[in-house]
């Protein structure tokens, strides 16, 4: 082994995935990946439950920051007009609790403004998820200016596993990863298994499925197309809202202009790279964000040897390239998972045409 | 064949009246059903035919009319309705949904339910089988509906209304892309579901399956009721001329041809599909010039992809695609149509038009880069303007000016729109892919004239048309694709429908035992692996 | 010639109604906000105050409508940069990038010719924006043509790469030494100085030649003819024997050029490229485009429009108290109204339209699928 890591180039690759099994297996990096990973897939199921019903959705990044917004200013609110004492469970607060409902309500106010210019008005549905990302963008920006907030409600706290579940040898990461986390990150794993459980064996996921596929179809059966559609769009501006929340009251505890980053987008990209099912998405969302992991566990567990000296070399060269190199790798990933998957996956045949019940002939 | 007793009938249409911006699709009709009763609605396409079995399934809300069932005045707002109140259909571009299973596409809308969330799909399934035993068709639940021939997915419909308990059972144009067997088998199930009571609304422009099968004809033209006929009293020159509104020729006159050199030939051509599947295995022949060569096949036979490739638009695997003695294997699709290849495509507005150009564009869609319609890179559009003027006036479009949309057009004139520009060129060879689907007689009687003018100016033509009838009406010489290979090639004067069909439907060989797979309706469906029915 | 006017005003109609609408709607957002700003109460007239204010800073003086023109010229640029696309079916949000990747070229190549003549100096460092334009635009038009990878989601990754790599760049390898901040070095006579006292300066009318040149062309050349083809229905282009997946990357490398001129003209007009580099331009060319019809006269109309709220807003801020976000804002309101253009039609009882643009369908269409030919 030791003379394999010797080789130059392909020695240092196999230094360097020796050093990621060893990381993500005891560093404690397993949670923070998840951390990453859960408004990619929250959204990317946001993405599942409108393509699956024929609508595309370009707005989730919107969609979030607009959630995420609100759910800030919602706790803010209710934490100035009643201070409570975080919680024993999650640290939770009323104010907290506040929030994330107020995040989910907003999602789902945008979905239907989504759903009405998608479904209703027909309007072309890449355009209206560019348009609600341009005003979700503009409308938080200007209310961030106008009301500055200087307090924030505090976020939820992560849960602490017993040390016996984490050191449990093989599969303790595994289950420091689904335990050590906040609620909202801790409800993904759920969600996505009922979603994809939902999809493929019960009525609705059938014709959830079948509208997004053939809607005249499923028109002359008598499904209400337009009603599933937005159902679908709505449910999926839960997801979302989720999504806001978390970034908010679970991973920062405050609001900056833009904080969303393009996370929508990556979770579209997860979404196709899974190919439409909920836990193909929830894999893409991991595989992209662990990759920003990696700049994480590196500064938080060094590697040693050559890779360390020359990861430190380089940091202490190129800093700023350094970092925005591990901030990047997930926008990178992303162009190239959708470069290389989207050849061989199928969209729901129906997705992005609006459906129109009375045609001549 | 029972004849219904008493009235009042099981279905009564009254008055129907459905306005479309610009069109009364349907004119007061009137329509009624007996139980037990087969009423074929004839009429072109384009007559109203299906817009009103659209009023009476609930996908159309008709502007004036009211419909009985029994003799009780029903409200249809939806097919919710319809189907509560005994109705089916089976329309014409079946509305099944390829990815799902055959059991997924019965169960949609009447889901079998475990609990009120999840389906019991044991118990659908068994159903399924159940009643396809019921009526003599043995149907896997799990297979998926892509991968069944378009005879079996015809039956999977009508499993879908009997699942649902239709008693009145319209069947749109069922025979359109079924070989003359699988029709007769197709009457077979209708009869048969007559007997049992159900009334069946026949829908068809075809004359001669309507004297087979009906009970009584109806015949539309332009939205409104212009004749009603029994089998017996009527033939199909009196249902042309009440059809169409004038005496047509049934056929066109043909007259002789004169074939010479060879300007179209394919050699051991291997085309894939879209998933990667070998659909063209090795085919060959040789279109000359001054004839027609038909190809005769179910859809799905790997005609897409044979002409697709001859046309430039899709790589062959393997093989030889010659034009006038050249190989314009590698060639562009743009190099292929200058040296005098010309494609009427088969869907025209996928690959035809571009809808919301103006007509004169779409004139020159082929040719807008060459003189006099550019000079250098600069667009000429006083030249397009009056090539499109007169190229309007010589292949008789219909529209107010060259400058509308293409897209504004009926369905015959959009088509004219492509004939034309493919027609007014010096072609050696032209690929005409289902040249009439969808069109007036009117429409098709020009279209059918203009292409025997061209094979009579030396143009080696190849056809492709779903439509036998049309294949056996144009063709010198008709070849049959079945599975990716010509099967056989005959003489078009002499040849014999039923023996063509059992050659689309075989391949001519040993006939095995039926299976619901026979032949692939999906391209790119791989006949060798495709999963089959129960068998 | 009279129906050709007609038919421009029909085209304009929506647009103009939509933005009369929009600012309707924002009032009761700018009421709304002098309730929680620094006075805490309703003013009723505070919408008036503040759009007065707007027009007086675009209008108010030459010296406010040069500020409007050199604030509209960028966007005319990203507005060609999104509009020439949708005319191919391709919607190319990445603008953004396309203006970064522009803007640091004009700024590497201008320090390079700082001291050249200015009528060299400053064509050289705008044709290597373009260039560096045009390459972030053909990474995803490839990407889209022989990949199916919607230019949608790439071009917005790409947009957070280029900002990384550029920033990356500036930070550890362009800095020039002596500046509190990180920066390039100064580009010398590649400089756009204002002309006179104003802010007016070359770059101008860089933009404003670009307007007719692209109208020219889409609608005179069979170049144009191709793209407008192609974005219309990619599949009855490649039918007629045109190439549509050359044509993608060609419109979107052409797209990449306008945008990344569009930065090199903001750049230039700074004199030097700052790591923290924010500019919304690439983010307005999509408002622009949208609502220009992604018709060059359009878009240059839609462009003034936009440029003289961006170069209002300051004032606004200063009189009413309004933050200049309400800009941003006001766009989104528009283009929502502009896509629910049946409703507006129906609020004005208007006619509807015909056959619609084709070209937005097919930016849906080719989402998740491969692009033939």
């Amino acid at each position: 082994m030791d003379v394999l890591l010797d080789i130059p180039v392909l020695g240092f690759i196999l230094q360097f995935l020796v050093y990621l099994v060893q990381v993500i297996g005891s560093g404690h990096i397993a949670p923070i990946i998840l951390g990453l990973a859960t408004p990619i897939a929250l959204g990317a199921l946001c993405g599942v439950m409108n393509e699956r019903s024929g609508v595309v959705n370009i707005g989730i990044e919107g969609m979030m920051l607009f959630s995420a917004y609100v759910a800030f200013m919602t706790a803010l609110f209710v934490h100035q007009a009643f201070p409570a004492e975080p919680g024993a469970l999650f640290g939770a607060t009323p104010a907290l609790i506040a929030g994330v409902v107020a995040g989910i309500a907003a999602g789902m106010l945008i979905s239907l403004l989504h759903a009405w210019l998608s479904i209703s008005v027909r309007a072309d549905q890449i355009i209206s998820g560019t348009i609600i990302n341009i005003t979700a963008l503009g409308l938080t920006s200007y209310l961030n200016r106008l009301i500055k907030p200087f307090d924030s409600a505090g976020t939820f706290q992560s849960f602490r596993p017993p040390a016996g579940l984490v050191n449990l040898p093989g599969i303790g990461w595994l289950l420091e990863m689904f335990t050590a986390v906040g609620p909202i990150a801790m409800s993904v794993l759920v969600l996505v298994i009922i979603t994809q459980v939902m999809l493929f064996r019960s009525r609705w996921g059938l014709r959830t499925r079948a509208v997004g596929e053939h809607p005249k179809a499923a028109d002359t059966v008598g499904i209400n197309v337009i009603a599933l559609r937005y159902r679908n769009v709505l449910i999926g501006g839960v997801f979302a809202g989720l999504a806001g929340a978390y970034l908010t009251l679970e991973a920062t505890g405050s609001f900056q202009n833009n904080m969303t980053a393009g996370r929508g987008f990556i979770a579209l990209a997860a979404m196709i790279f899974g190919r439409w099912t909920p836990l193909g998405a929830f894999g893409g969302a991991l595989l992209f964000m662990g990759s920003q992991a990696i700049g994480v566990a590196i500064r938080l567990a060094p590697p040693s040897g050559d890779l360390g000296t020359f990861l430190a070399g380089i940091q202490q060269a190129y800093p700023s390239i350094y970092n925005n190199f591990f901030t990047g790798l997930p926008y990178l990933l992303t162009i190239i998972v959708l470069a290389g998957v989207v050849g061989r996956s199928n969209a729901p045949a129906a997705d992005g045409k609006p459906y129109e019940k009375e045609s001549p002939t | 064949m029972s004849v219904a007793q008493s009235p009042p009938p099981r279905l009564q249409m009254r008055g129907i009246t459905k306005r479309f911006p610009g069109v009364i699709a349907n004119d007061k009709i009137d329509l009624d059903v007996k139980a037990g009763e087969i009423h074929a609605l004839l009429g072109e396409n384009g007559a109203g035919k299906t817009t009103l079995m659209n009023v009476l399934f609930g996908l159309a809300r008709p502007d004036e009319g009211e419909i009985l069932i029994d003799g009780n005045p029903v409200q249809i707002a939806d097919p919710a309705d319809a189907i509560a109140r005994g109705i089916g259909m089976v329309h014409q571009h079946f509305m099944l949904i390829p990815v799902l299973t055959v059991a997924e596409n019965i169960l949609l809308g009447a889901e079998t339910m475990a609990n009120p969330i999840f389906l019991d799909r044991s118990e659908a399934r068994r159903r399924i089988i159940e009643l396809g035993k019921r009526f003599g068709f043995e149907l896997d639940p799990d297979a998926k509906v892509e991968t069944l021939s378009v005879g079996w997915q015809q039956r999977v419909e009508i499993l879908k209304a009997l699942y649902r308990q239709a008693r009145i059972l319209v069947l749109d144009e069922p025979t359109a892309t079924l070989t003359p067997q699988e029709t007769v088998e197709v009457f077979a199930v209708i009869r048969r579901l007559a007997a049992e009571g159900h009334s069946i609304i026949f829908i068809s422009h075809k004359l001669y399956e309507v004297l087979e099968i009906a009970d009584r004809i109806t015949v539309i033209r332009r939205g409104q009721v212009v004749g009603s006929r029994l089998p017996s009293e009527t033939n199909e020159d009196d249902l042309a001329a009440l059809m169409v509104g004038r005496q047509v020729k049934l056929a066109v006159d043909r007259g002789t041809s004169h074939p010479a050199e060879p300007v179209l030939t394919v050699e051991n051509l291997k085309v894939k599909s879209d998933r990667g599947q070998e659909v063209v295995r090795g085919v060959n022949f040789s279109v000359r010039a001054g004839e027609i060569l038909g190809i005769a096949g179910v859809a799905g036979n790997g005609q897409d992809e044979l002409v697709e490739a001859i046309t430039g638009l899709r790589r062959s695997t393997e093989g030889v695609v010659r034009l006038a003695g050249e190989d314009i294997t590698g060639w562009t699709v743009r190099q292929r149509r200058e040296h005098g290849l010309g494609y009427v495509p088969g869907d025209r507005q996928k690959y035809g038009l571009v809808l919301g150009f103006p007509i004169s564009d779409n004139l020159v869609l082929t040719q807008y880069y060459k003189s006099p319609f550019a000079r250098g890179i600069q667009k000429q559009d006083a030249a397009i303007e009056q090539w499109a003027q007169r190229t309007i006036e010589e292949f008789d479009i219909r529209t107010p000016s060259w400058a509308v949309p293409a897209g504004t057009l009926s369905g015959g004139n959009q088509q004219k729109v492509i004939v034309a520009r493919e027609f007014s060129r010096d072609l050696k060879a032209l690929v005409l892919d289902q040249p009439t689907r969808g069109l007036d007689v009117g429409s098709i009687e020009f279209i059918h004239k203009q292409a025997i003018g061209k094979r009579d100016a030396g143009t080696g033509i190849l056809l492709v048309s779903a439509e036998l009838d049309e294949i056996l009406e144009l063709s010198d010489r008709i070849a049959v694709m079945y599975r990716g290979e010509i099967v056989a090639v005959v003489d078009g004067r002499t040849a014999n429908k039923e023996e063509i069909g059992l050659l689309m439907a075989t391949g001519g060989r040993a006939p095995a035992k039926e299976s619901p797979t026979g032949t692939s309706s999906q391209p790119g469906a791989d006949p060798d692996t495709i999963r089959g029915g129960t068998s | 010639m009279k129906a050709r006017l007609r038919s421009y005003a029909g085209l304009m109609l929506v647009p103009a109604l939509s933005i009369l609408l929009a600012l309707l709607v924002a009032s009761v957002l700018i009421i709304a906000s002098g309730l929680v700003g620094t006075e805490k109460k309703v003013n009723l007239l505070l919408p008036l105050i503040a759009y007065r204010s707007l027009i007086v800073g675009a209008f108010g003086n030459f010296k406010g409508i040069a500020n409007m023109v050199v604030a509209a010229a960028p966007l005319m640029l990203t507005g060609l940069a999104v509009g020439v696309g949708l005319k191919a079916g391709l919607f190319n949000i990445g603008a953004t990038g396309q203006v970064l990747s522009g803007g640091l070229a004009a700024a590497l190549i201008g320090m390079q010719v700082a001291d050249a003549p200015v009528l060299i100096a400053i064509p050289v460092a705008m044709l290597g924006g373009m260039l560096a334009g045009a390459l972030a635009g053909f990474i995803p038009g490839f990407l889209k043509a022989f990949t199916g990878a919607h230019e949608v989601v790439t071009t917005i990754m790409l947009n957070a790469l280029i900002q990384l790599i550029v920033s990356g760049l500036v930070n550890d390898v362009f800095r020039a030494p002596g500046f509190s901040f990180a920066r390039t070095a100064p580009v010398g006579s590649a400089e756009l100085t204002g002309l006179g006292n104003t802010t007016l300066h070359l770059g101008v009318i860089f933009a404003l030649v670009c307007i007719p040149l692209s109208y020219w062309l889409l609608w005179r050349t069979t170049v144009g003819f191709e793209i407008r083809a192609v974005g219309a229905n990619p599949t009855a282009a490649f039918y007629a024997g045109m190439k549509p997946r050359r044509m993608m990357i060609l419109t979107m490398s052409l797209c990449g050029a306008f945008a990344g001129l569009a930065g090199a003209i903001e750049v230039l007009r700074l004199g030097y490229y700052p790591a923290v580099f924010g500019t919304g331009i690439g983010f307005d060319g999509i408002t622009v485009a949208l609502l220009g019809q992604s018709n060059p006269i359009g878009i240059m109309l839609s462009a003034l429009l936009l440029g003289a709220m961006r170069a209002g807003a300051p004032l606004m801020q200063i009189q009413a108290r309004v933050p200049v976000e309400i800009i941003d804002v006001i766009q989104g309101i528009i283009l929502i109204f502009l896509a629910a253009e049946i409703v507006v039609r129906k609020i004005f009882r208007l006619r509807t339209a015909g056959v619609g643009a084709g070209e937005l369908q097919t930016i849906t269409r080719t989402y998740g699928e491969k692009v033939v030919g």
